[in-house]
């Protein structure tokens, strides 16, 4: 399978620093509150390591930022569209910061923008949890072919891609480096 | 994965933890302000009904509920030979209807076995009770009980090595008892029976299990880490398995002399629904040492984790 | 038309090909070189003397959406028999000689097969009197054998009685060993299986201790008791014993206790459900060693058809019983003649001459000589066939459908009437 890489891990870091200060930035426009009405909650499986990278960033340049209530994830199994042709997917925990979600603005974080249903289903989710003021939404690679309405807020990487492509993230957290691959 | 759960020892240790794991985050959903999940919006659950248990059937409709599936429920009393539509017909209807899962809850030893494999229905299928033979779900919320019991919010992942477990009581007639066997075995726990000679089985040669009489002498000499006390049901009091109620109470009940012989850490089950001052006395049922409540909670999370399992996936074959 | 005609080169017993010349319904002569009006050829069959079933339930009258007499004796005739005995579990029971003689009148109608009525032990099986077994003996049925098969006559006093009264026209009776306190509500063999399924047991002992105290009462009594269906190890060393000390006892065993074991039940199928239940491997050893030695004198198919209605259900709400004459022949050669241990002149023993003596039929069993009737099977030993659901009998309840038996019944010869040829049924009966 014919791979090449489209973002390396410099890009990536790049990437990760200008999103949280695009995050940072369109908060203070929203409110006024700094960082303390703001949560970043990322989507497994690699959405919650880069939220996590996005998150210490903000923290790094927002004094008195209490991470635990800036951060959080949001698992989204079991609000899938693709039940019916998808093997048994495991739950992952969901953590809210107990501050909740009412009236926050929430930024959710993922690899890459594809198809626009796992951001559905998250949007769902987040429903059951409360009702923010304004849902974000941050990724890395948005590569294309949405089949929903919906657009992200931060992008790391606008990659066209043919559809039958895979676009393979890997981050250190989870993984051997940090890169964005395309095979196809 | 699997699309009937007939048997808890249709389960591979894998396939067992993966369902404890996934009720793990379906009890987080239980926490939750919404307890309710879009998962299987769409899809029919019909609880099948042939034998009275309300605890069961509204634990089922529950968990159904809280994964947004439509819920009948569907109660077919007495036998179906005798009186009234039979079994086949019945699954038939219920097939016509496009239930996509069938939960039965029958008398008759085998029948969700004899369901599955009739081609009546093509649903899923769950065993909630047939016969004295299995209840698995009730397996998977003892083992999912126990879990957490030891290992608390780290419980993910974990199996049950090398725990102790004396179940006491009407082991023969038992479907608890059977399902715990075969899931604990799988989760390389050691069972112990513990249970009048005339209330266990004549030939027990295919139970993974140590037998005891006695339950002081089980309790003093294997120090077990969970003692499970199984219901002694009515109807066994008069066909002379043990003389008298008084007599069972005092040989093989749970009392507060036992609950104090038990080491600290121990934990005491019961299936419920309880014959209180029979199996267990009061002080037992309610020490906290007694799990009872968690267990009926337990119930809900484990069969949203046994509904999901069974229904994802169904056309995984078809798309690969 | 007269009816003559030679099998040519059938072999006999275990010996050389030979011929057989039949003439109306009699067999004529037996040797080589033999011409008729007719030849068969017949290379590669063995010919047995036709087979003669002690225990068929044909089911008519009352149950005539199971088997009839006609498709009873049409199965019969697929599986090399030449006789039956209907078993007196009809509706309304055969405890009459009214019963008696209607079930022999409707055999000698359909012409596939001598039908021999049994008669009941006790009115209406209820295990309480004793039914006219005087009346049914000497009625036009001539009954000899009475049971109150799929009951036990469970009265030691009872049995004690029908014991000595038979005697007084050499009736015998057949017994359904099963204590009934100890057997209640049982779904199937109490063992290992039966603990791990959660249906309750059918323990050995209710069998054996019955069969014990029978022995010793025919003993005392000085009759001759037949045991149905044995099914347990533990039955056969009673019946090595009883024999041995001089009792005229003889006993039963059906295709399906040389077989199948209980393991088969883990499906939950009810066409595994049968009385008395599948045992375990060893039992179905033993069972084996006892056909092949002696001690059980006869194999007996137990045929009991039921509709899909009563089979397609909840294990415990399903009726007991199987199929069996279209399989018996080919279990009895796996157990005598495959697994090398015994002979052809065995089966014909135990599917032929043994029955027809127990139950008194001096028209069959006779063997293959000249002057005795034309009742002959005529099977191919090589033959596998895989068993299919399409079946001659009215109900479908075989437990061997899916499986490969050994041999085949290609000609079945009903006094001198080829009931089969061909392996097909004949459209019409001897009459």
């Amino acid at each position: 399978m014919p791979a090449r890489t489209v973002l390396s891990s410099d890009d990536i870091d790049r990437a990760v620093t200008r999103i949280a200060h695009e995050i940072l930035e369109a908060n203070t426009a929203l409110q006024k509150s700094g960082t303390s009405n703001l949560i970043i909650l990322g989507i497994p499986t690699r959405g919650v390591l880069l939220a996590e990278r996005i998150a210490k960033v903000i923290a790094r340049n927002e004094p008195g930022t209490d991470l635990s209530q800036l951060l959080g994830r949001l698992d989204i199994t079991m609000y899938r569209d693709d039940l019916a042709i998808n093997p048994t997917r495991q739950v992952t925990e969901t953590l809210i910061p107990n501050q909740g979600i009412d009236d926050k603005v929430v930024v959710l974080v993922d690899d890459v923008l594809f198809s626009g249903r796992t951001i559905r289903a998250a949007l769902d989710a987040l429903n059951d949890f409360g009702r923010p003021r304004a849902v974000k939404l941050a990724v890395l690679v948005d590569r294309g072919h949405r089949e929903l309405p919906i657009r992200a807020d931060f992008v790391g990487k606008n990659l066209p891609t043919a559809r039958e492509e895979r676009i393979r993230v890997q981050l250190t957290e989870s993984d051997l480096e940090n890169s964005v691959v395309i095979e196809s | 994965m699997i699309k009937y759960l007939l048997s808890a020892g249709d389960l591979t240790r894998d396939q067992t933890i993966e369902i404890l794991d996934i009720a793990e985050g379906m009890a987080d959903v239980n926490e939750r302000e919404i307890k309710k999940l879009p998962t299987l919006r769409g899809k029919t659950v019909v609880n099948l009904f042939f034998e009275d248990s309300t605890r069961t059937r509204i634990s089922f409709e529950l968990a159904a509920k809280r994964l947004s599936a439509d819920v009948i429920n569907f109660s077919a009393k007495g036998s179906s030979v005798s009186k009234g539509e039979s079994l086949k017909d019945t699954a038939q209807t219920l097939e016509a209807m496009g239930a996509d899962a069938v939960v039965i809850r029958h008398p008759a030893s085998g029948t969700a076995n004899v369901l599955a494999h009739s081609n009546w229905i093509n649903g899923a299928i769950v065993n909630a009770g047939d016969g004295t033979h299995e209840h698995p779900t009730q397996a998977l919320l003892d083992a999912f009980t126990m879990r957490k019991r030891i290992h608390g919010s780290n419980s993910k992942g974990k199996a049950l090595d090398g725990l102790k477990v004396a179940i006491v009581g009407d082991v023969l007639h038992s479907r608890v008892a059977r399902s715990n066997l075969l899931l604990l075995n799988t989760l390389g726990a050691e069972v112990h029976f513990v249970a009048p000679p005339t209330l266990l089985p004549a030939n027990p040669s295919n139970w993974k299990a140590t037998l005891h009489f006695s339950l002081d002498e089980t309790l003093q000499v294997e120090k077990p880490d969970v003692v499970m006390m199984l219901r002694v049901q009515a109807e066994r009091m008069n066909a002379s398995f043990f003389p008298s109620e008084r007599e069972y109470a005092r040989i093989w009940g749970f009392n507060a002399d036992r609950l104090k012989t038990l080491k600290p850490s121990a934990f005491l089950m019961h299936p419920g629904p309880m014959n209180r001052g029979l199996e267990i006395d009061a002080i037992s049922a309610d020490s906290p040492q007694s799990t009872v409540l968690e267990q009926v909670a337990n119930g809900v999370s484990v069969r949203m984790a046994v509904l999901y399992s069974l229904l994802s996936g169904e056309r995984a074959a078809d798309v690969k | 038309m007269s009816n003559s005609f030679v099998l040519k080169n059938v072999v006999i017993g275990d010996g050389v090909a030979t011929d057989i010349q039949i003439e109306g319904d009699k067999i004529v002569a037996i040797g080589a070189g033999l011409v008729a009006a007719e030849s068969i050829d017949c290379s590669g069959l063995v010919a047995l003397p036709g087979f003669v079933d002690l225990h068929t339930h044909l089911r008519e009258p009352g149950f005539e959406q199971s088997e009839t007499v006609l498709t009873g004796t049409q199965a019969a005739a697929m599986g090399g028999f030449t006789a039956v005995h209907a078993m007196a579990n009809t509706s309304p029971v055969a405890d009459t000689a009214g019963v008696v003689e209607q079930v022999a009148a409707l055999g000698r109608e359909a012409g596939y097969a001598d039908v021999y009525p049994i008669g009941a032990v006790t009115v209406g099986l209820e295990g309480k009197q004793l039914a006219e077994l005087g009346a049914m003996a000497n009625s036009k049925a001539q009954v000899r054998v009475f049971s109150d098969d799929g009951k036990c006559v469970h009265d030691p006093v009872l049995m004690r009685r029908a014991l000595e009264y038979v005697k007084a026209f050499g009736g015998v009776i057949a017994q359904h060993a099963q204590e009934p306190r100890l057997t209640e509500g049982a779904q199937m063999n109490e063992g290992a299986v039966s603990a791990e399924l959660g249906l309750t047991g059918w323990p050995a002992v209710a069998e054996e201790s019955i069969i014990a105290r029978d022995v010793l009462l025919a003993e005392h009594v000085g009759s001759r008791v037949h045991i149905c269906h044995l099914s347990t190890a533990g039955s056969v060393e009673i019946v090595r014993w009883a024999k041995a000390r001089g009792i005229q006892v003889t006993a039963e065993v059906t295709p399906h206790h040389l077989l199948l074991t209980d393991e088969l039940v883990r499906s939950y199928d009810a066409v595994y459900k049968v009385n008395p239940p599948l045992r375990t491997a060893a039992d179905v050893v033993a069972l084996r060693e006892a056909l092949i030695d002696g001690t059980i004198d006869i194999i007996a198919t137990d045929h009991a058809p039921h509709p899909i209605e009563a089979k397609d259900c909840e294990w415990s709400a399903a009726a007991f019983g199987m199929l069996g004459l279209e399989t018996a022949a080919s279990i009895a050669q796996d157990v005598l003649i495959d697994s090398g241990k015994s002979s052809w002149a065995r089966l014909a023993e135990v599917l032929s001459l043994n029955p027809a003596k127990i139950g008194g039929d001096t028209d069959q069993g006779q063997g293959l000589i000249a002057g005795a009737f034309a009742n002959i099977a005529l099977i191919d030993p090589k033959v596998k066939r895989a068993v299919v659901a399409d079946s001659v009998s009215k109900s479908k309840n075989s437990p061997y459908i899916g499986l490969e038996l050994p041999g085949k019944v290609i000609h079945t010869i009903y006094r001198g009437y080829f009931t089969v040829r061909d392996g097909l049924l004949a459209e019409t009966g001897r009459n």
